[in-house]
């Protein structure tokens, strides 16, 4: 599929390392995620509600998870994990398309959502994927979620997709002169 | 049963090919293969099809659908009195999404015979 992206960039968003308190003044610790994380990422995922599934992932099973998890945090993507205490509750992928640009998703644990999490944790990756020189960003959002195509709308993404079952958004990065 | 079974030439949908291939041969079912392009060349998605009936020594009846395939799959469903559509396209995004591609979804909301998507 090919994505377009907006002419006007979007620039101003705070790299990982980082903390911010949450609404529920809860400290979330904001950082690239690494192999090291890749456990307490599994489990936040065992722990996933399957309501919360979006287009066929996050897998349901273990070895389903474990799997996925090789293919999203492949060398070549940009993960950022959002912490609270030694527990993973959110995290953004970063990975690249055939065509230079990069799929983005997020996943935040239940308890964790409506905190303002998800909107840090994705301005967050935004600012990891500046940093590492990415410029076009796209993702795909089921129509019905609402509150999910409002924090994309609100971060910076368009609506650029046609018509079809999943609306298709996308960002371009601001770059350093 | 009378099955028409809808395929662009991707990996997803011959692998739900061969799925449906080796339940028919224990139910006895009788399939129709539809034959639609994703990538450009339909002529190419069929013979990508024959090969793989011919490996999985299956006998099939194939057609193709050139333009609007989503709505021939639909009439021809009708119009010849199938019991099931079966759907096994579609694609895997970077990181792991299901997208359909527009052929599924006119079909999923169109038909009005049974639809079975392959996962």
């Amino acid at each position: 599929m090919t994505v377009r992206f907006p002419d006007d960039s979007v620039d101003g968003f705070p790299a990982p390392p980082r903390t911010a308190t949450d609404r529920e003044s809860r400290d979330i610790r904001y950082r690239q995620a690494k192999h090291e994380d890749r456990d307490a990422l599994t489990a936040m995922y065992l722990d996933f509600d399957p309501e919360d599934r979006a287009q066929g992932i996050p897998p349901g099973d273990e070895s389903g998870i474990n799997e996925w998890l090789d293919v999203v945090m492949d060398e070549d993507a940009l993960n950022t994990v959002a912490r609270h205490d030694d527990s993973a509750v959110g995290h953004v992928m970063l990975v690249p398309d055939r065509d230079g640009a990069s799929e983005l998703a997020i996943f935040v644990l239940q308890g964790y959502q409506g905190a303002h999490i998800g909107t840090e944790l994705v301005r967050t990756a935004l600012g990891l994927a500046q940093r590492e020189g990415l410029e076009c960003i796209w993702l795909t959002v089921e129509r019905w979620n609402r509150s999910a195509i409002a924090l994309y709308e609100k971060i910076g993404f368009e609506r650029t997709g046609d018509d079809s079952f999943e609306l298709e958004m996308s960002l371009r990065l601001a770059t350093p002169e | 049963m009378r099955l028409i079974v809808g395929v662009d030439a991707s990996e997803r949908a011959m692998a739900g090919l061969e799925e449906v291939v080796s339940r028919a041969r224990q139910a006895g079912d009788a399939i129709t293969v539809a034959v639609y392009d994703s990538s450009g060349s339909l002529a190419g998605a069929e013979a990508t099809v024959r090969e793989r009936l011919d490996t999985l020594d299956f006998d099939a009846t194939v057609e193709t659908l050139e333009d609007n395939p989503g709505s021939q799959l639909v009439e021809l469903s009708e119009s010849d009195g199938y019991d099931r559509i079966v759907l096994a396209g579609g694609q895997t995004s970077p990181l792991g999404k299901i997208q359909f591609d527009p052929v599924i979804e006119f079909v999923l909301l169109n038909a009005h015979t049974t639809v079975t998507l392959i996962r």
